[in-house]
């Protein structure tokens, strides 16, 4: 998995939020990664507009044909259109990508920041508990979690959400150390500015951008969490159209129907270049030592 | 050193210790009655009392965690339900084959990854740094049983110059087994690569702006002796510290190319362990990989210690 190890600091006044979107928007990672991520986001709201099937409409005079005019991606093996049901499948990826994400930070980046800016046990406590789960290779637990709750797509939102979440509260807790030696945060705590409001006024939004650079990066991880989640049977149930779920049973007819394996591959890597690049020119945007 | 090594030491054993509970803990949290799963077939009550004490199922959870517990440390992992062989055995079965594949997708990734990352480097801002860079992207989207997917495709089904799957121990026949973990290891070692060449990338980068680096050059050194003596020498530390770390992550990978290829390693063990509901299995599975993963991860500070002299002492 990817971790970026940004240790960025926005310097609060002088950079305007105008100046910090031109600089995202000059990054060719940004303007790349977005576009790929918008379009597939359009493909997931426009599908049933779009698709030129319906996902689990299957056409028994097409059993597992190659690419025709009528079905320009081929039919799978209950002779079901493969480009309507990628596009239909787009909508469970982004959904999984957005969610376990979600997930990942309602709970990691509130324990990273109490842990940060209490320090003490209470930090001593999270940190370890952090220091475990993050022993744990990232799938290995995401498998053991899915396992634990149930093959759904909605247990491989939570299975993904939970394994990410202690980056998120490593991240934060590093940040929230590195802003709350600011003066600007000794000023309020002197004038008696209660702590939840330091956290959430003061320091929060100094300790956002690596957060959402990590944020983007983790997305790309999730979208191929599910699907590998998916293969193993442990995402999506049949026969809701999902990536990972289609290239589990494309691998049964690999050398027939090869055609079957092909564009839901593809689809993954594109959805999941998009993230990493945006998550990379983010990076490089909000990053102020470097030097480009 | 000695110090330093047993002192990062002491910090791994508490953190292994949290993951031993939370891996307790998470089984104990499934429903159902163990005693009843561990006799399977069997419904006569007396056996399944009788397995009930045997295993200590009766007792108190912390008095099961810690016959658990000391069960471990004696390498004992207690009994796989579906296969009812010992799981430690298991484990010692599997996991060198496992092993193989990791250290066979690092040298893979290594070959691969350095002399791109470096190609991509001197030639910053040009066609090769970007054809580089691009194609290191695609290895970290690429999912890697897709790509083992496609790789089976070309060169088993197609081509066949591989084997589409299984395993040959390599003391059975070196050669078989070396054309069953082939196609295995790259696809392992794609994301590896990737992440490699990123690093030897910005680190070249990195040294290349350093004054030693102008000076090397303004005395008249042949570049290639600059760039292989000077540059590179000092780009690989952050290399091999990150790319031990990426050790432990290979687990994660192997999971799914051992179950695209069939290999019976130890990653395709915990996906046995959970379609059986064998969880005695995805425990030590999981306690396991976090045991090996803080073990990569101190090798990964040992390295970074040897490799910069400023550190040593």
């Amino acid at each position: 998995m990817n971790t970026s190890n940004a240790t960025l600091q926005l310097p609060g006044t002088s950079v305007t939020k105008k100046s910090v979107l031109s600089r995202c928007l000059r990054q060719p990672g940004v303007m790349i990664g977005g576009t790929i991520i918008l379009l597939f986001v359009l493909v997931a709201v426009a599908a049933p507009l779009i698709a030129p099937y319906k996902p689990n409409t299957s056409d028994w005079m097409a059993i597992r044909q190659g690419p025709t005019v009528a079905h320009w991606f081929g039919t799978d093996d209950l002779g079901r259109d493969i480009l309507t049901r990628i596009i239909y499948g787009t909508q469970a990826s982004l959904l999984v990508g957005i969610v376990s994400v979600a997930i990942a930070i309602a709970i990691g980046v509130p324990l990273g920041m109490v842990a940060g800016y209490f320090g003490g046990i209470v930090d001593m406590v999270i940190s370890r508990i952090t220091d475990a789960l993050l022993a744990c290779p990232f799938l290995v637990l995401a498998i053991a979690f899915a396992a634990f709750l149930g093959a759904s797509l909605e247990n491989a939102m939570i299975a993904i959400g939970i394994s990410a979440m202690p980056i998120f509260v490593r991240l934060t807790r590093g940040q929230v150390m590195t802003v709350k030696a600011e003066d600007y945060v000794d000023a309020a705590r002197l004038l008696g500015v209660p702590h939840r409001k330091i956290m959430l006024t003061y320091i929060l939004p100094n300790a956002m951008a690596p957060i959402i650079v990590q944020a983007t990066i983790i997305m790309a991880t999730a979208v191929l969490a599910e699907a590998s989640l998916a293969f193993l049977g442990l995402g999506q149930r049949p026969p809701s159209p999902s990536w990972g779920t289609m290239l589990d049973v494309a691998r049964q007819f690999l050398t027939e129907s090869p055609w079957m394996a092909i564009w839901p591959g593809i689809a993954i890597i594109l959805l999941v270049m998009g993230f990493n690049l945006l998550g990379d020119g983010l990076n490089d945007a909000l990053d102020p030592r470097r030097d480009d | 050193m000695l110090s330093y090594v047993l002192r990062r030491l002491a910090i791994a054993i508490p953190t292994l210790l949290l993951v031993s509970i939370l891996v307790f803990s998470l089984l104990k949290f499934l429903p159902g009655d163990p005693a009843i799963a561990l006799a399977g077939e069997e419904r006569d009550p007396a056996v399944i009392e009788f397995l009930r004490q045997k295993y200590s199922l009766d007792q108190p959870l912390y008095v099961q965690y810690g016959k658990w517990l000391g069960g471990i440390v004696q390498g004992d992992f207690g009994l796989s339900i579906r296969t009812r062989l010992p799981i430690g055995e298991m484990i010692a079965q599997k996991l060198p084959v496992t092993i193989q594949l990791s250290v066979m997708a690092m040298i893979l990734a290594t070959l691969i990854g350095i002399p791109a990352g470096i190609i991509a480097a001197l030639k910053r801002g040009t066609a090769a740094d970007y054809g580089v860079s691009i194609i290191g992207l695609a290895g970290l989207s690429v999912p890697s049983f897709w790509l083992g997917i496609m790789l089976i495709l070309l060169f088993a089904v197609t081509l066949g110059w591989f084997p589409s799957g299984g395993y040959v121990a390599f003391f059975d026949s070196p050669v078989d087994n070396l054309r069953h973990t082939l196609l295995p290891s790259l696809v392992l070692g794609t994301a590896a690569a990737a992440i490699v060449m990123r690093h030897t990338r910005s680190a070249m980068l990195q040294v290349l702006k350093q004054d030693y680096v102008r000076t090397a050059r303004a005395k008249g050194l042949k570049e290639r002796i600059v760039v292989v003596r000077h540059v590179l020498r000092n780009s690989l530390v952050p290399v091999v510290t990150m790319s031990t770390l990426h050790l432990g992550e290979l687990l994660s990978g192997a999971v799914l190319t051992e179950q695209v290829f069939g290999i019976p390693g130890f990653g395709k063990m915990i996906v046995d362990g959970v379609f059986s509901r064998d969880y005695a299995v995805v425990q030590a599975v999981v306690l396991c990989s976090a045991a090996l993963f803080l073990l990569m991860n101190l090798l990964a500070d040992i390295a970074y210690v040897i490799l910069s002299p400023r550190l040593r002492g």
